[in-house]
């Protein structure tokens, strides 16, 4: 490969127009192709062996039961996904990650775009001061923030102090203790922990968005909501929708949260359908073919959630 | 006071309450760690003098250095191995740029959407067949590969004039010293997001970690703080030391390179 004469490639790059390098270029582009498949060979090998090849085997297991490692088929092959229909622990699990999704991401992303907006004003001043602080909470793991949050809501902890102090409550609200509360704490924890994450993904949206658009709109007479409503939203649309299905499938996949800041708890009422599926798996009885069921309801979710997201995010040109 | 700042005063309220909202748990976070359990739970937002005693019963309690070891060892292995694998590969599809390659990235990006509760049962038992539970390649294995490194090194890659490649070909140099001598120098902002991304994701993660490393002696920073509240009774003070200490790395990383984060994050797309 050290012996190459001139290539011969038009040294106009334009992407398109590049011929693939594969092809049309005799034995020396044959050998180049080559080198390209085995620079691709580690990452796609170990794609399929750790993500695609545990997908099969998951659906494999899925029709599996019995304990440990004695698995056998099931008769009838569909028996996890029968059992599934009747666990009322799965759908409650399910129902409560699904009402952490439509409670928290269209809050977030709202919130998310306001304050990229704000940031994104040139008049603004301390920018960068402004951009670190709200940026912050992803510098910290979900583990670490869920303990922070777990204190902050203990029954006797800052909280409830601040509330009692300024009269809001009479008594301490046991936070982690009861369903809705417990509910709320982890989707404000989940609020607290993401805003900052995709206004950073609209803030690098805004600065490709033309500003020309936004001065016309301007000078024909909109005012600064209109502007944003009419000009500037549209043109973020792509952003918009990469990270709704981020946080639509960070959300399904929810378990930090629920296994650090509320155990689940009370009874099993705040836990996330993956924190349900992590119990299935390794806590009480592992049944590793009943939770292979599980998780693959949660997989069909999350691409059904994407694909809508999708063509919702086509429609409206 | 001008019309105009006015006009903008609800933007800059509220955009005060977002920055202090963001901040002060992480205050709270690092005051508590000087403070006994009770200043904890008593509201005492003001720094405190127990920082030795807490770390003291934090190291009575759990083998921190043997945590942080693995947390360590965890991280920047997978980073550099990730680096290197999703790095050439990238390369590889922009450079090598066939209709082939391009149907397997579109291939490889469906991986991106495979949720990892649907691949963790199938990967622990494979890993336990070859022996593998509590090591620390089981806990790399399966992050070295990310479709999403993968596309942002590509996105780099697209950047980087052609023209180089050829005259380093005309020069003689193999198709793999010119992606090791020229494209990696070159492209050394990109390593540094990517590299960011990589190692506070790795550093924090959690279920993998938990699943796979069954022998308590490799248990990473998460999963000691996680252990910590599993007790009876909580000392807060030393939790929130212990999570603080968890964080720290990673918000020194966040801090002194947030630009790259933000590139890392959001470079894969444009």
């Amino acid at each position: 490969m050290s012996t190459q004469v001139t290539p011969v490639v038009s040294p106009d790059r334009h992407r398109d127009e590049r011929p693939p390098s594969g092809r049309g270029f005799g034995s020396l582009g044959g050998r180049r192709s080559l080198t390209g498949w085995i620079f691709l060979l580690p990452a796609a090998l170990l794609i399929l062996v750790m993500n695609f090849w545990p997908m099969f085997q998951a659906f494999i297991l899925s029709l599996q039961t019995g304990r440990g490692a004695q698995l056998s088929f099931a008769e009838p092959l569909w028996f996890n996904y029968e059992r599934l229909l009747a666990d009322q622990t799965f759908w409650m699990t399910l129902r409560t990650t699904l009402l952490y999704l439509v409670i928290q991401v269209p809050i977030m992303l709202a919130v998310a775009l306001v304050l990229a907006n704000i940031l994104n004003n040139p008049r603004l001043r301390f920018k960068g001061m402004w951009r670190t602080a709200i940026f912050l909470p992803c510098a910290v793991s979900l583990v670490s923030y869920a303990l922070v949050f777990r204190t902050m809501f203990a029954t006797d902890g800052l909280v409830n102090d601040v509330l009692t102090g300024i009269n809001l409550i009479d008594a301490p609200i046991n936070w982690l203790g009861q369903t809705h509360t417990a509910q709320f704490v982890i989707i404000i924890g989940l609020l607290w922990r993401w805003t900052g994450y995709n206004m950073v993904f609209y803030l690098a949206g805004l600065q490709n968005i033309d500003h020309s658009t936004v001065e016309a709109a301007k000078v024909d007479g909109a005012n600064a909501a209109k502007t944003f409503w009419y000009v500037t939203l549209p043109q973020l649309k792509p952003m918009i929708l990469l990270t709704a299905i981020m946080s639509t499938n960070g959300t399904i996949q929810l378990f930090d949260e629920s296994y650090n800041l509320t155990a689940g708890g009370p009874a099993y009422t705040s836990m996330s359908v993956s924190h349900y599926l992590y119990e299935v798996s390794f806590v009480q009885n592992p049944n590793f073919g009943y939770a292979a069921a599980i998780s693959y309801v949660i997989l069909v979710i999350v691409a059904l959630l994407a694909a809508i997201q999708l063509k919702v995010g086509d429609k409206r040109d | 006071m001008t019309r105009r700042s006015l006009r903008s005063l609800p933007s800059l309220v509220f955009l005060t309450l977002a920055a202090l909202a963001s901040v002060f748990p992480l205050y709270f976070m690092v005051v508590s760690a000087t403070n006994t359990s009770q200043d904890v739970l008593g509201s005492r937002l003001l720094p405190g003098g127990q920082l030795v005693d807490n770390l003291n019963k934090l190291l009575a309690a759990q083998d921190l250095g043997a945590a942080m070891w693995n947390s360590t060892l965890n991280a920047v292995g997978t980073t550099v191995l990730a680096l290197l694998v999703c790095s050439i590969a990238g390369y590889g599809f922009e450079v090598f740029h066939s209709r082939n390659k391009d149907r397997l990235m579109g291939v490889l990006l469906l991986a991106m959407m495979i949720p990892f509760a649907a691949t963790m049962i199938p990967l622990f038992r494979m890993f336990a067949d070859f022996g593998l539970t509590s090591t620390t390649i089981a806990v790399i294995l399966p992050a070295i590969s990310v479709p999403f490194v993968i596309l942002l090194f590509r996105q780099a890659a697209r950047s980087f004039p052609h023209e180089i490649v050829e005259a380093a070909r005309i020069d003689g140099l193999r198709e793999l010293g010119i992606f090791l001598r020229i494209f990696i120098p070159t492209m050394r902002s990109t390593y540094a997001a990517a590299a960011v991304v990589i190692f506070m994701t790795a550093w924090n993660n959690f279920l993998w970690p938990k699943v796979i490393l069954i022998n308590e002696a490799f248990q990473t920073m998460p999963m000691l703080i996680s252990n910590l509240t599993s007790g009876y009774v909580t000392d807060y003070g030393v939790l929130m030391l212990a999570v603080l200490l968890t964080s720290l790395p990673t918000m020194v990383l966040f801090l002194v390179l947030q630009r790259a984060f933000a590139q890392g994050i959001t470079g894969a797309i444009k």
